[in-house]
């Protein structure tokens, strides 16, 4: 495939060092020939696109390495182009051979982000899409990578797509409306353009609740565990990690209060914020402390696990946490410790709180613990096929098009003049535009090719 | 006999007019070649200027200096401001003008501009040396020789009219038709093609009956088009419109001539108006609608013609007949002449820069129809841009283009120069994307200041301008300094259903409702009044827009700052494009004939892609 570009890059696609196996991606014109030279043992302009072969890799006779190679002929391939990638032994010494190898035959070493590039400007994938591809590289959990893949294929772009093409049909009722006002043209249904806005509402709406889930995913959640002295808070603390004391780190911050435990339930990371004050038993209690630390402290959190020993607790203190943490507008979780300290009469008279109870002690129920956590932490976006925004960029203009909508639907509200509210329905489409890569600028370039590592 | 001039203009219909008089007013020496001194600035469709849009583009072409606002101002018959009801984006002035008296202000006005000379004769060819425009050929095997030539040639160039089953050549009823410069031009590499357009018979007055229509009064206050004092009739002069329907019995009948329509009959190659379409095309094209709406329009003041708008037709004569009688107040209807359809060349204009001068011979500009427009306005706005330029070429000096975000005129060209079009191209004010910034009202405040700088615009228009500016900064001043005292104002707004006010309020806030206007409200505070009186009209008028209108002219440049990242990355002149071969084939064959000069334009080349456009803008930056 003839593309744009006289030169052949080459670079290191997995990250550099010792591993099991290193790969090194070729794009170019030149990669055929060029590999052909190295591999002997088949004839490469020969073999059908798509396909594995193994054999070595040589050069003057000598074995370098015995590799796979992958053959993609483009513009069936990541860049468009001829792609080959060579699986080679994870060995740095190998690798950098290899990457000699091809550089003293022309083949040049990419610049960061400048496969994608290659690929955007072969037509392969839209900004969206590469912007996805930056996304994906970056992802550290599960969900994150399955986000970054449904972004990757389209998945955002194509439901804000509708919501544009809606926007687009009304938009030109209402300019016909003006524009032949002194013929007797039909006035534009204000009523179905009313539940058109509020169907986008919902769509927007639902995909900015999804940054947050987004976020989370990128992020991580800030989770808070609070309670009196002898709720059993650093008890809880250990029964959470333990049982996942192999993916747990101790990062230590500068200062002893942001000292966290991350946490991985289902994929997504939560840091278990301010840990420090509880192992170190300090009186961390919401009267101890006074309301104004507490609140602090929920307000950075993203969910509040207010933690009570039920055989001691009583329903006013219950009562009075609940409307700080609404005070405060933190997500809670009501958690009651120590339930093997309950006979089961009293256990049931706790049935109908939406508690969840547990007995750290034991590690009893801190499955179903964790299973809330990530329930409270998905909610109001779905996991699974549904898009879920992962990029500030996107939110940035999403929250635009929310403001425009609720201009638009004043506007009706009022029953301004056409003129003014095709106005907002402009304004609408031009962000949902910026979104969707309809409308293009420079930043947004800049933003996207900024963030790739060589190699992609 | 001819000297060499510095600007030949071919065709003096309302572009041609326009473009003799922007290059003569800027110091050429133009020669106006016209193939009958009888007809300068024909009205040959309706006898009227302006509407939705197109009002907007009279103002601006009278902001710049050109005659088209002064002229229909000192020959309208009724004044109407449309959309009153709307944002003040939809104002639009239109008037109804007396046809003759309308052409003879013209003449006029051409007849009073220095540097303006007069020559009837058909051009035949153009004298092209070196890929330059330097003169025409006449008719009559006069060679004259000029440094620019400016073509406006309306539906003149091979034109054809038809009527029923009859064709016969012609550019309008009873004039011939001009040969030769199409067949020239592409012989040299042009692309042309076909366009069609039409008009409705014109009727004795005599033979209607008023009492069957609803009669269509002019305003009240006559505001008129140019921002110069100009001499129009007072209100109470103005002659009414009136307006009736055709019904089922008229759509029936004029079916019955389809069969002979030249239109259907597939004698008729060109594309008609879809904006401006044919009874016939409306009853094919709308069958569910039982009637459409027809515009019964005076000629003049002194005439009883009738334009019967709406109802523009090429069936057989005694089909139009048969069919317009049936139409309510038309049962003894007397026709004067029967609608018609004619076909004429035109070159499609993506051979054109945005100066309107062809890519392929310099010098040479088109305007008007020949670039495939519809309108009067459309057309004299180009002969405007293509008689300043034509000048500007002679001088060499940068071309003078309006930007999208300035004016129609700039909307317009760039539609054109970037989309072509092959149906007749109307304005509307949705093509304008900045429509709220691009008001009737706002003109000489947008456009003045350029054109008085290239020297067209006159020292009075420029010091009408800063008067104005003044005053408008003054006004608002003052708006949000005076303090409104509720048991003052309560009165006025309780008598137009507005909240009554608890409070004092500054007077810029109450101006923000939307039924309140300034001139009422200053009749309820004395002081506001006294304030205000030494502001004229057109000042209040201009400041009560900005302030009540703030928030959504701001929102509007917000996105026109939003798309500057695309409007002001120029593309290199002589840009390789065939470098790029990540570029869809489509854009590629239209960025290489279009050329465009920025990524904006690039980007609304119809059949470029947003990811086209994202690649050019890529490679661009890197």
């Amino acid at each position: 495939m003839q593309t744009g570009w006289k030169d052949t890059i080459a670079a290191l696609a997995t990250p550099p060092g010792v591993g099991a196996i290193g790969v090194i991606r070729v794009s170019g014109k030149d990669s055929f020939p060029v590999i052909n030279q190295l591999f002997p043992s088949k004839d490469l302009e020969e073999v059908p696109s798509h396909t594995l072969h193994v054999g070595h890799l040589k050069e003057d006779n000598e074995v370098i390495d015995e590799v796979v190679l992958a053959i993609f002929r483009g513009p069936k391939s990541y860049t468009g182009e001829d792609v080959i990638e060579i699986s080679c032994h994870g060995s740095f010494f190998i690798q950098q051979q290899i990457l000699n190898i091809l550089t003293s035959k022309g083949i040049r070493i990419a610049k960061p982000g400048e496969f994608t590039l290659r690929a955007f400007l072969n037509g392969k994938m839209d900004l969206a899409q590469a912007e996805a591809v930056a996304d994906l590289i970056a992802s550290n959990t599960e969900a994150s990578r399955r986000t970054a893949i449904q972004n990757l294929r389209g998945g955002f772009s194509n439901a804000l797509q509708q919501v544009r093409d809606e926007m687009l049909s009304f938009s030109a009722l209402i300019e016909l409306e003006l524009d032949f006002s002194q013929e007797d043209v039909e006035f534009a249904d204000r009523t179905r353009f009313y539940e058109l806005l509020k169907t986008a509402e919902e769509k927007v709406q639902h995909l900015l609740y999804s940054f947050k889930l987004g976020n989370v995913i990128k992020n991580g959640v800030q989770v808070a565990i609070v309670g009196k002295p002898n709720a059993g808070k650093s008890t809880l603390l250990n029964a959470l990690l333990n049982e996942d004391r192999a993916i747990v780190s101790d990062i230590a911050g500068t200062t002893r209060d942001t000292i966290e435990e991350q946490l991985n339930i289902n994929g997504i990371l939560f840091r278990l914020v301010d840990t420090a004050g509880i192992r170190e038993h300090t009186d961390d209690v919401i009267e101890a402390l006074g309301v104004e630390r507490s609140m602090e402290k929920m307000k950075h959190a993203d969910i509040v696990i207010y933690l009570f020993d039920i055989s001691t607790i009583t329903s006013e203190e219950i009562h009075s946490a609940i409307k700080q943490f609404k005070k405060a507008g933190s997500k809670y979780l009501l958690v009651a410790n120590k339930t093997d300290r309950l006979s089961a009469e009293e256990h049931a008279s706790w049935k109908n709180f939406p508690v969840v109870f547990i007995s750290a002690s034991r590690g009893e129920n801190i499955n179903e613990l964790k299973q809330s956590l990530f329930e409270m932490s998905v909610e109001n976006s779905l996991l699974g096929n549904d898009v879920i925004i992962t990029n500030a960029r996107h939110v940035d203009a999403l929250n635009k098009v929310q403001e425009s909508i609720s201009e638009i639907k004043a506007g009706l509200d009022n029953s301004v003049p056409g003129d003014l509210l095709a106005l907002d329905i402009r304004r609408c489409l031009h962000f949902l535009g910026e979104i969707t890569g309809t409308i293009t600028n420079e930043d947004q370039l800049d933003y996207i090719f900024s963030k790739f590592c060589i190699g992609k | 006999m001819f000297q060499e001039y510095d600007v030949i203009v071919v065709g003096a219909g309302h572009a041609g007019c326009e473009a003799a008089a922007a290059a003569a007013n800027m110091g050429s020496k133009v020669l106006l070649i016209t193939m009958n001194m009888q007809t300068i600035a024909q009205m040959s469709c309706n006898p009227a200027m302006g509407g939705i849009a197109k009002g907007q583009i009279i103002r601006e072409i009278d902001a710049l200096g050109g005659y088209s606002g002064l002229v229909s101002d000192e020959s309208m018959i009724q004044f109407r401001m449309l959309n009153k009801s709307k944002g003040p984006a939809m104002w639009s002035p239109r008037s109804q003008n007396d046809r003759m008296l309308f052409a003879g202000k013209w003449r006029e006005r051409l007849e009073q501009t220095p540097n303006v000379d007069f020559y009837q004769d058909m051009v035949k060819s153009l004298i092209i040396k070196n890929g330059k425009a330097s003169g025409v050929l006449t008719g009559m095997d006069h060679e004259i020789r000029s440094k620019s030539v400016v073509v406006t040639s309306g539906t003149f160039l091979n034109g054809i009219i038809h009527i029923g089953e009859k064709k016969f050549g012609g550019g309008r009823v009873a004039e011939k038709a001009a040969i030769g410069i199409t067949e020239q031009l592409v012989s040299l590499g042009f692309e042309s093609d076909r366009l069609k357009t039409g008009t409705p018979p014109r009727i004795d007055g005599r033979s209607l009956d008023y009492s069957k229509m609803e009669e269509q009064k002019g305003d009240d206050e006559i505001v008129g088009f140019s921002y110069l004092p100009s001499n129009k009739i007072s209100a109470s002069a103005q002659r009414s419109c009136y307006i009736t329907y055709t019904n089922q019995t008229v759509h029936d009948i004029l079916k019955t001539g389809f069969d002979r329509s030249p239109m259907y009959t597939g004698r008729i190659e060109g594309t008609g108006p879809r904006y401006c379409p044919s009874i016939e095309d409306k009853i094919n094209r709308f069958a569910d609608r039982d009637r459409h709406q027809i515009f019964v329009e005076p000629e003049g003041f002194n005439t009883v013609e009738i334009y019967v708008n709406g109802f523009s037709t090429s069936l057989p004569e005694e089909v139009q007949y048969e069919a317009i009688r049936n139409i309510p107040g038309f049962e003894s209807v007397k026709v004067f002449r029967p609608g018609y359809a004619i076909e004429y060349d035109y070159f499609p204009p993506t051979q054109l820069t945005h100066s309107l001068e062809t890519k392929l011979i310099s010098n040479l500009f088109f305007a008007g129809q020949i670039n495939g427009t519809t309108g009067y306005e459309e057309a004299a706005c180009q002969g405007l841009i293509a008689g300043m330029n034509a000048h500007l070429k002679t001088k060499n000096e940068a071309p003078f283009i309006l930007k999208r975000n300035e004016a129609y005129i700039g909307v317009l060209v760039d539609d054109l120069i970037s989309k072509g079009t092959d149906e007749p191209y109307r304005m509307f004010t949705s093509r304008a994307e900045y429509r709220t910034l691009l008001r009737q009202d706002n003109a000489d405040l947008r456009l003045t200041e350029m054109s008085y700088r290239l020297g067209l615009a006159s020292q009075q228009r420029m010091d009408a301008v800063v008067e104005k500016r003044n005053g408008v900064e003054s006004i608002k001043k003052i708006l949000n300094t005076v303090i409104i005292d509720p048991a003052a104002v309560n009165p006025y707004l309780e008598s137009i259903n507005s909240t009554i006010l608890t409070e004092k309020q500054k007077a810029n806030k109450i101006i923000l409702r939307p039924n309140i206007d300034l001139t009422s409200l200053m009749e309820f505070i004395p002081g506001l009044k006294n304030e205000l009186h030494p502001y004229s009209p057109e000042s209040l008028m201009q400041a009560e827009i900005q302030v009540k209108y703030e928030r959504y002219i701001e929102k509007e440049q917000d996105l026109v700052q939003r798309m500057s990242s695309l409007e002001d990355l120029a593309i290199p002149d002589n840009f390789n494009y065939e470098k790029i071969a990540a570029l869809s084939n489509e854009a590629l064959q239209k960025f290489k004939k279009i050329q465009p000069r920025t990524l904006g334009q690039a980007s609304r080349i119809s059949g470029v892609n947003p990811s086209d456009v994202q690649i050019l803008m890529v490679y661009m930056g890197r």
